[in-house]
């Protein structure tokens, strides 16, 4: 299908909407009706024609709003996209991976042409049009992984691998949920996911950095994670919590169902060819309660997810003052009825909401 | 006593050990305030290790303290440094000197022993040759995550950034290439309800 891209925003008059093809394709997180840590990984070779899986990087109605909103933060703050010395080989592995990528998923968007290492990229949504040589910074307008990821949605996180551990030593972070590139850099695996609470006890990050290391060339993973967003607010920095923070505060029981966002992170990751890094595409996702509730098994299992998570999970996610409230909105979507096993909406199938 | 046994933390926390003599092919150390003694301990369990070290001594607020102490020590240099900053080009024309297989002995404060610490990963000295050890005041140096200012010897939780001016709370986070713990605004969510301070680790 053609996308229409949305005219939108992220932020002050928050205009974002989903339209009823991108709530179908919303990345729903929970498989079953409760949720813990696990280190939930598979492949990463597509998924359904038109999910959010299909496609090694995912193009949906939000890119242009979300690349405007991209160059907004960066001009406000430089230091949400960073690289060390030592990572712009892995910089040009991401910008081949990623042109590759895209025209070949998407040749009616994006074109990429190449006669040695004189590269021709057409970028019909943003309206680019460049030629440059390949591994010549200088024929670039900004380094080659700032140059584009300026033009992908989701974060990059661009891991160094060395000493059996994976070293976050390159990233354009401005769609994170509350972390700090621009502090965690240079960190290690175990450093970066320090202030994750009970995640360490259960041994996770230690089986996900097995499973990490030895990721291979051609054998991408992925994995879904999830927190709760007040306002369509790409840029949940710690940055700028300061200014965001008290908008948390404004949820009514009339206007949480417009308010108060799911935020589903496609997490990806990609071993690359020349700098064997390992990068960490971070895709956000963002569905009002309201829409979410449209499919009543989504509304069924996000009421009894969110009713048994562990407290210090909710207060980790940073909406445990606001659950009470959340609860009070989905427990009008919740009838009771069992859910189909699967993160699916099975709109067709799920029995329509009785209450 | 100089020494504190700081609680169970999160990873990314640095964790402090107990300065002991190793063979080297020189020694550099540097410390500053209650610092002094660990290295002085050292001097005490290995007496000849002095004679080819390398000591740079800040005494903050101890004055002569530790100095006549370290000078008895005898070690091949020792130079009084008067501040931390002042003493940053010095460390680095000194680490750039450093030969294969010399062992850096860091003790002090947190936030002498994370810059040095940086410094000395920076000049190439391998991790595995560095020493630790705390010692004197647990004041934490910490970044503030929003306007990205540092502010030296944080003792209370919360505390006033010196930098922007926001109420911040200490994390436990910390970032070993800017030697500095998080502070985040403490009431962001409501903007004016400061909870009072109180001294870290109370």
């Amino acid at each position: 299908m053609t996308i229409q891209f949305n005219d939108e925003t992220f932020r002050d008059d928050y205009t974002f909407r989903n339209s009823d093809w991108a709530i179908r394709r919303f990345p729903f997180p929970f498989h079953e009706d409760s949720y813990m840590y696990s280190v939930n990984m598979e492949q990463h070779r597509g998924g359904p024609a038109g999910s959010v899986f299909e496609k090694r990087f995912d193009v949906d109605e939000h890119y242009i709003s979300e690349m405007r909103d991209r160059a907004l933060v960066l001009a406000e703050d430089p230091l949400r996209c960073q690289s060390l010395p030592h990572m712009n080989l892995a910089g040009w592995d991401l910008l081949e991976l990623i042109m590759v990528s895209k025209s070949e998923d998407y040749p009616d968007l994006f074109e990429l042409h190449r006669k040695g290492d004189k590269w021709r990229w057409v970028n019909k949504p943003l309206g680019m049009d460049d030629t440059f040589t390949f591994m010549d910074d200088a024929s670039l307008p900004y380094g080659p992984m700032e140059y584009i990821t300026r033009q992908a949605q989701g974060d990059f996180a661009v891991l160094d691998q060395r000493e059996n551990n994976l070293w976050m030593d390159a990233g354009m972070v401005t769609t994170q949920a509350d972390w700090s590139l621009d502090f965690d850099i240079g960190m290690n695996f175990f450093e970066w996911h320090a202030p994750v609470p009970l995640a360490h006890e259960m041994g996770v990050f230690k089986r996900a950095l097995k499973f990490l290391l030895n990721i291979q060339q051609g054998g991408p993973a992925r994995r879904l994670n999830w927190t709760m967003t007040v306002n369509p607010l790409l840029d949940t920095s710690p940055e700028n919590y300061h200014k965001w923070g008290v908008q948390k505060t404004t949820l009514t029981p009339e206007n949480i169902g417009r308010k108060q966002h799911l935020r589903v992170e496609l997490q990806t990751f990609y071993r690359l060819p020349r700098s064997n890094a390992l990068v960490f595409p971070i895709r956000c996702y963002l569905i009002a309660l309201d829409d979410l509730v449209t499919m009543p098994k989504w509304g069924r299992r996000l009421h009894r997810v969110i009713r048994d998570l562990p407290d210090e999970l909710a207060t980790y996610k940073g909406f445990i003052n606001n659950r009470p409230l959340i609860l009070d909105y989905l427990a009008q979507y919740d009838d009771g009825k069992p859910t189909s096993p699967g993160i699916w909406p099975d709109p067709d199938r799920e029995p329509p909401l009785e209450k | 006593m100089s020494r504190f046994t700081f609680p169970p933390s999160i990873h990314s926390r640095p964790v402090y050990g107990t300065l002991s003599p190793r063979k080297g092919s020189g020694h550099l150390m540097i410390a500053d305030a209650e610092g002094a003694e660990a290295l002085l301990g050292l001097a005490r369990a290995d007496a000849a290790l002095m004679a080819s070290a390398h000591v740079i001594f800040i005494p903050r607020d101890t004055g002569n303290r530790y100095v006549t102490q370290l000078q008895a020590a005898a070690p091949a240099v020792l130079h009084i440094g008067a501040s931390y900053d002042a003493s940053v080009p010095r460390i680095r024309r000194v680490l750039a000197d450093t030969v294969m297989g010399a062992q850096i002995y860091l003790a002090g404060t947190e936030g002498l022993i994370g810059q040095a610490m940086n410094e000395a990963l920076n000049a190439g000295i391998p991790l595995a040759a560095i020493q630790t050890e705390h010692r004197g005041s647990v004041a934490r140096r910490v970044q503030c995550v929003h306007c990205k200012g540092i502010t030296e010897d944080v003792t209370t939780d919360p505390f006033t950034c010196s930098h922007c001016g926001l109420n911040l709370f200490v994390r436990d986070h910390y970032s070993r290439r800017l030697a500095a713990f998080q502070g985040v605004c403490i009431d962001a969510e409501d903007p004016g309800n400061v909870p009072p301070p109180v001294e870290l680790y109370s």
